[in-house]
């Protein structure tokens, strides 16, 4: 039986090896691209129009994908030849310079551009104007809300949130009809939307385009600002995402609204609260912002021995039927904008009460503005996040507070002697 | 006599000869070489490693090319961070909040757990030393959920006390307490990682102290008994000399362990380091350096610098409690 199994695997793989013809490359990520790729069939798909290319994939989760991911790219060896990288770890990894730039003659893939919502193509860029990562889902940032809190108590959306006065308004209202309804979990989301949508051109999230943290500016000031309104109203319940406080409270119907990537639609249907179809909705985000709330992307490090073939995968998981595929497999909303159009985005969405959701978060895809990743990106997440829970927490100032953290920033990144 | 003791070292010394006896003396290397191979690949190596990129920036993203020579800065980087010094504190107070009551515990625990029948003993040691064998990493997500502030065990139970007729009246404060969030309040979230380490390890001490306590010889017992000792002058002046290498050896292992406290601080605060970083070990904000700030260098500095306080301060404990040589 073995030296039957032997002899065959030698059967297939000696000619090709002989011939030449075939290249293999392997696709490194984490869930639910394994259901994308693998249950459903994407991948299948690929082998069957690219006989040539043989891909296998490895999957991590979230976390230990990009530790490993780490690992491989300090050692040069290891790594997958398409990799699938977090947005909020993009930055970092590009400026180290792990991947291959995709613009220019060899890949030519600055044609894709016009594909793509221009923040999120913009996104994959270095700071050397590169092309190092290609979108291939995005999050683009919407306010899911409560019905019965809204139309429920007479008001309108579109008047709710009109400006984080009427928000903060509202809640205040519903709080004195319901007392245990919340606005929101965690007013540090709310503080968090505001620096992430408001940031000015050319800048980035924490960074201005000379590389100088930008902590003590008006838009920080603003966001912790509002944040602080918030939790003193106790308009917030202070519970953190994905834990299991955070379930409970969507699924009972303690929060009226929740801030988040238009992605989270998925989470509350499948499992969140499938029974609370019907009872949600989703709109724009308060004062008319457009954020962006997580997203993938896939990139070549530079050690794949097989560059041309995994372009070709890259291609291939951004055409508009994979993108498509995507949004029906796995809720990953496409980051080709030429899907937009398809009828997947006129369908009404029965567990937003029939709403056609698809179509607002494609509006909110393309209009979200450039962000530049930094290096210093993941030290500031960490600063800044710090600076918010005392401003929250314990009650300090916030100007002081800011001016800590760009202290410390500064210091951290190297820029104080 | 000489003689004998000639022909003695001279086989010892003797060096096998020819290809035999090469492979004899080989064999035994050839043993331990798997050892060896991981002990070279996976100890020896990264700690020279560290020792090396200590004293270097680099990005570990940026692959081996981009490290860049940096001199001390590392060590001024990671000694000037507001944050290390957090850290310290807040891993020096866990080590006291979490290693006096072990020990304070678990001495006159142990003392009790060997009065009992062997059954018995057996039953409450197995129940006692069971958290220290499963894993941290289980331990702490399973607290993390006891901990929440509406839906975990802890609170709940507190309310019921509060509402029952006949605990009410004791426990009457925790209505304006409650929700009480054990892992966002800076008071709350040492004493709430303090006592998982706590029931994590206690067991594990008992376990030695009651190897001790075995070793002591029963007449002594016996015969300050005749002598008319009291309980508890049995214990002062029998019992507690008698176990001091116990408690030195335990003692040790817990100062060793506070000070590299990782897993469940770092599940407990989501690796946040919790509210204003009181949760924050130095081991943790190492690992955050080296892995999420990607700044390899400065971990490894502040590794080394961890490495000459827990030297330092085991070393510091030898001299002070170590048992002093009989001079020659």
């Amino acid at each position: 039986m073995t030296y039957k199994a032997i002899s065959l695997l030698f059967m297939t793989l000696i000619p090709q090896i002989l011939l030449g013809q075939s290249s293999t490359i392997r696709f490194d990520g984490f869930p639910d691209y394994d259901t994308h790729l693998k249950t459903k069939g994407q991948l299948a798909t690929f082998q069957k129009n690219h006989p040539t290319i043989k891909v296998s994939t490895t999957f991590n989760n979230h976390e230990d994908h990009h530790t490993r991911l780490q690992t491989n790219l300090a050692t040069g060896s290891g790594a997958g030849d398409v990799v699938l990288v977090d947005v909020g770890r993009l930055g970092a990894y590009i400026n180290g310079g792990g991947f291959i730039d995709l613009k220019g003659p060899r890949f030519q893939g600055q044609k894709l551009a016009k594909d793509f919502a221009p923040y999120a193509f913009a996104q994959g860029q270095g700071a050397d104007g590169g092309q190092y990562g290609i979108p291939v889902d995005l999050g683009p940032g919407v306010l899911f809300y409560r019905r019965d809190y809204v139309e429920g108590m007479g008001f309108q959306i579109s008047e709710t949130t009109k400006s984080w006065d009427t928000f903060i308004e509202w809640g205040t209202k519903v709080k004195k009809k319901h007392p245990n309804v919340a606005l929101i979990a965690d007013a540090k989301d709310i503080a968090n939307l505001i620096i992430s949508a408001t940031v000015k051109e050319g800048h980035g999230l924490y960074f201005d385009d000379k590389d100088q943290p930008l902590l003590t500016s008006p838009r920080f000031v603003k966001a912790f600002e509002t944040a602080q309104k918030v939790r003193k109203l106790g308009l917030d319940l202070a519970i953190e995402s994905w834990t299991n406080e955070w379930y409970e409270i969507l699924k009972n119907g303690r929060v009226a609204s929740q801030p988040s990537g238009a992605w989270l639609l998925g989470h509350l249907k499948n499992w969140i609260a499938p029974e609370s179809s019907g009872l949600w909705g989703a709109s724009h985000l308060p004062e008319q912002i457009y954020g962006s709330w997580g997203g993938s992307f896939l990139a070549i490090p530079k050690q794949s021995a097989n560059p041309e073939a995994a372009w070709s995968f890259i291609k291939f998981l951004v055409t508009p039927e994979a993108q498509l595929a995507g949004l029906n497999n796995i809720a990953a909303f496409p980051a080709n904008t030429k899907t937009y159009g398809h009828e997947s985005f006129q369908k009404s969405i029965a567990y937003l009460k029939g709403q056609k959701a698809n179509l607002l978060f494609a509006e909110i895809a393309q209009k979200i503005r450039p962000i530049k990743p930094a290096k210093g990106d993941l030290m500031a997440v960490t600063i800044v996040d710090n600076a918010l829970d005392e401003t929250l927490n314990q009650g300090r100032q916030i100007q002081e507070v800011l001016k800590e953290a760009e202290m410390m920033l500064k210091r951290r990144m190297r820029k104080v002697h | 006599m000489t003689a004998v003791t000639d022909r003695v070292k001279s086989t010892a010394t003797k060096k096998p000869q020819g290809l035999l006896g090469r492979f004899k003396t080989g064999v035994p290397y050839a043993f331990l070489s798997p050892y060896l191979l991981i002990f070279f690949i996976f100890g020896f190596f990264p700690l020279l490693f560290s020792i090396y990129l200590a004293f270097h920036q680099w990005n570990p993203v940026e692959g081996f090319d981009a490290m860049t020579y940096v001199g001390f800065e590392n060590f001024t980087l990671a000694l000037t961070d507001p944050w290390t010094w957090k850290a310290l504190k807040n891993t020096i107070l866990l080590g006291l909040y979490t290693g006096i009551p072990q020990h304070l515990i678990a001495i006159p625990m142990a003392c009790f757990l060997v009065t009992l029948a062997p059954r018995l003993r057996h039953i409450f040691t197995s129940a006692l030393f069971f958290p220290y064998i499963t894993s941290s990493v289980a331990i702490s997500l399973i607290f993390f959920q006891l901990y929440e502030p509406n839906t975990g065990v802890i609170n709940q139970t507190l309310a019921t006390l509060a509402e029952h007729a006949l605990t009410g009246w004791a426990f009457f404060w925790v209505q304006d307490v409650l929700p009480l969030r054990w892992l966002k309040d800076v008071q709350l979230i040492q004493p709430a990682i303090s006592f998982v380490i706590f029931w994590k390890f206690v067991g594990f001490n008992i376990v030695i102290y009651m190897t001790g306590l075995m070793t002591i010889p029963k007449s002594l017992y016996e015969a300050a008994k005749i002598d008319g000792a009291s309980s508890w002058q049995q214990f002062r002046y029998i019992t507690l000399p008698s176990l001091r290498p116990f408690i030195f050896f335990a003692v040790t292992l817990t100062l060793i362990g506070s000070l590299q406290l990782f897993e469940e601080p770092y599940i407990l605060t989501r690796g946040k380091g919790g509210p204003s970083q009181a949760g924050l070990t130095v081991s943790n904000h190492l690992m955050r350096m080296g892995w999420e700030w990607l700044e390899m260098g400065t971990a490894s500095a502040l590794s080394w610098l961890l490495f000459l306080l827990i030297g330092g301060l085991t070393a510091l404990k030898f001299a002070v409690f170590g048992r002093k040589r009989p001079p020659a």
